[in-house]
């Protein structure tokens, strides 16, 4: 069935709205009352119809609006997708690979023919119509992973695969939770990692590095990371923070549940083939904190988590200053009664 | 777990005494996956015995989607692998084949490339050789082998590198000589090797010894697993017990008994199947090239790709 897009934005007068389908299908991370790092890492295998894991990379009512979104934030600061000049036959792969995949999974919106190196593209939602040459750059309008990614939901970085190390030597970053890609680029898996509280001390940095290094082809792996945003924003970068940070001091009692989103990233991760190199995807869901509590059990998971969330997480997350107005706000709803353990919504 | 393409053996070609190449096509059509110069694939082999899992180094062109090639040497003490590649292999058999994998890959900041090849080690270098030819990198192959005619794969070789190919052919009384080969060389160069085992801890001495960085020399071996004697290893989860031959992996024998371990290269090289050990009544003998020596020491990771215990009964966490 054809998505029907949203027009909205996510930045000044924040039209973003969720439908009830979106929210039901909202990845809620927590399956338990007490939140931890953990090397939570499964394949990437498809996943139930309708769900955010039935495709490799999720498309939704959203589409239209968030690539908008990425190309204001690109026309206002370029640097926002870079790649390293070693990294173009990786660029390739991914091209190749969101290409494939948008066209199999979503045959309504997007086709692909290919007769050898000559491709033909077609994006319906985005009215692109585009022949080029795979491997040739010189026939597309941008480098082919800023040209794929402009017309992808989600964050991408690409990382090589040398010395025992995965390094971040390409990424399309308009939509971070807080961390500039003009610092992390060219950075090691340790290096890029190095501010997140207590995970190095629980080795799960080694254990994931070790895993990701024998990322397979073809069977790539996702796990759920989440944080919390103030206002439905996609660019919460450390190069325009004076623009949102101040929003963190304009929630109240009144306006909470509206105001404050949770912010789920499901991260997938695929081995390239040509490159040996792995692409790391971000797709971002964003979901107010009264649209959540529309489902009883997560409304009350979601008051036991941040309830009881150690507060160098809640620093690392940046939502120390609102967070009680958040608790508060969902104790309401929270009878202390058990909740069985998993994600579901009812 | 592990994924496998159904293929068929569409030509095999004898390149040398001993040495044949083979042309791996899709069963049903279709396209296979680009791979990365260095990669390997994994076949299972229909041996009389059961299914022999064996990793093989691609030798043709990655963007060449129709087919995949291979380059195998009859080894003289064949588990049973090399030997029905060269004896009983046909044209239009079924075998079934894994995903690519690379242990081997180039560093792609590497200002100049010496490749260096021992043997039959040359079917990598020659994937290499074709991706530094592609992207027009700096690079040069040197290439050890017994005789003129065990010098397989030399034409492609010159095609790629042209002038740049040394040869050193051992019936002739040449060998390489690796303080020459690696001295002299610009910062930012990276070395390959494939090759014999002395072959290989002669090359990162070497080079250690003249002061290269760890990070710049690379080697690719495989490990057949080596034989031993016969024991059991039982599954911690289920309570099974499962016996092991002198001349079968414990990986092998997990998989005759139906257990699905996940594993990649199958040379103790990956560290895709490194499974805990639950409790041991003998002595682990580590075979592979992964686990640490404090990890060795602590008797409590085992790789069953290629290690074993001399006898008696081991209990894993599978």
């Amino acid at each position: 069935m054809p998505i029907a897009f949203h027009d909205e934005t996510f930045r000044d007068d924040y039209t973003y709205r969720n439908s009830d389908e979106a929210v039901r299908r909202f990845p809620f991370p927590f399956s338990q009352d007490e939140y931890m790092y953990s090397v939570n890492i499964e394949l990437h295998a498809g996943g139930k119809p309708g769900s955010v894991y039935e495709h490799a990379f999720d498309i939704d009512e959203h589409y239209i609006s968030e690539c908008r979104d990425r190309a204001i934030t690109l026309e206002r600061d370029p640097g926002r997708c870079e790649s390293l000049p070693h990294m173009i036959d990786a660029e390739w792969d991914v091209l190749e690979l969101i290409m494939t995949s948008l066209a199999r999974d979503y045959p309504d919106h997007f086709r692909l023919r290919q007769d050898g190196s000559h491709w033909h593209w077609t994006n319906l939602p985005l009215g692109i119509e585009q022949s080029f040459v795979f491997g040739d750059a010189a026939t597309l309008p941008y480098p082919p992973f800023e040209y794929i990614t402009r017309q992808t939901q989600g964050d991408f970085v690409i990382l090589d695969q040398r010395d025992g190390d995965l390094w971040a030597d390409s990424g399309m970053i308009t939509q971070q939770a807080d961390w500039s890609l003009s610092f992390d680029v060219g950075m090691s898996f340790k290096e890029w990692h190095g501010p997140v509280p207590r995970a190095h001390e629980i080795g799960v940095f080694d254990r994931a590095l070790k895993y990701l290094l024998m990322l397979q082809l073809g069977k790539p792996v996702r796990r759920l990371n989440w944080t919390m945003t103030v206002n439905p924003r996609l660019d919460t970068a450390p190069e325009t923070y004076p623009e949102w940070g101040q929003d963190r001091a304009s929630v109240t009692p009144d306006n909470v549940s509206k105001k404050v989103h949770l912010r789920v990233e499901l991260q997938t991760l695929f081995r390239l083939p040509r490159s040996n190199g792995v692409l790391f995807s971000i797709r971002g869901y964003l979901a107010s904190v009264g649209d959540l509590a529309r489902y009883p059990r997560w409304g009350k998971r979601l008051h036991r988590v941040l309830r009881d969330l150690p507060q160098d997480l809640a620093e690392y997350k940046g939502l120390v200053r609102y967070k009680p107005m958040v608790v508060e706000w969902l104790s309401r709803m929270d009878d202390g009664a058990p909740i069985e353990v998993g994600t579901h919504p009812e | 777990m592990n994924a496998e393409i159904s293929m068929i053996l569409s030509r095999v070609i004898e390149l040398a005494p001993g040495i044949r190449e083979f042309w791996l096509v899709p069963e049903h059509g279709g396209e296979l996956p680009a791979y990365s110069g260095g990669s390997h694939i994994v076949l299972s082999l229909p041996l009389p015995g059961g299914v022999r899992r064996t990793p093989y180094s691609l030798v043709g062109d990655p963007n060449d989607r129709s087919k995949w090639r291979i380059a195998v040497r009859r080894q003289e003490q064949s588990r049973g692998g090399s030997a029905w590649l060269h004896e009983s292999a046909r044209e239009g058999q079924a075998i079934k084949v894994s995903m690519p994998a690379n242990l081997f890959p180039m560093s792609r900041l590497g200002r100049h490339h010496i490749l260096i090849a021992g043997g039959i080690g040359v079917t990598p270098i020659v994937s290499h050789a074709r991706e530094l030819a592609r992207l027009g990198h700096s690079f040069e192959v040197h290439y050890a082998h017994r005789a003129p005619e065990f010098g397989v794969l030399l034409d492609e070789l010159r095609k790629l590198a042209g002038r740049d190919v040394y040869c050193y052919v051992a019936s002739r009384g040449e060998t390489i000589d690796f303080r020459k080969t690696l001295s002299g060389r610009p910062l930012g160069t990276h070395a390959y090797l494939c090759g014999p085992q002395g072959m290989v801890e002669d090359f990162h001495k070497t080079a250690r010894d003249m002061g290269w960085p760890d990070t710049h020399v690379h080697s690719e071996r495989f490990l057949a697993p080596p034989p031993g004697e016969t024991f059991n290893v039982k599954l911690a989860r289920s309570g099974r017990e499962v016996a092991v031959a002198g001349d079968q992996s414990m990986l092998e024998a997990l998989e005759a008994a139906g257990a699905e371990p996940p594993f990649l290269c199958r040379g103790g090289a990956c560290g895709q199947c490194e499974t805990s050990v639950v409790a041991c009544d003998s002595t682990l003998q580590h075979n592979d090239l992964f686990l640490s020596q404090a990890e060795r020491n602590s008797g409590r990771k085992i790789m069953p790709c290629v290690s074993r215990i001399a006898g008696g009964c081991i209990t894993i966490d599978l």
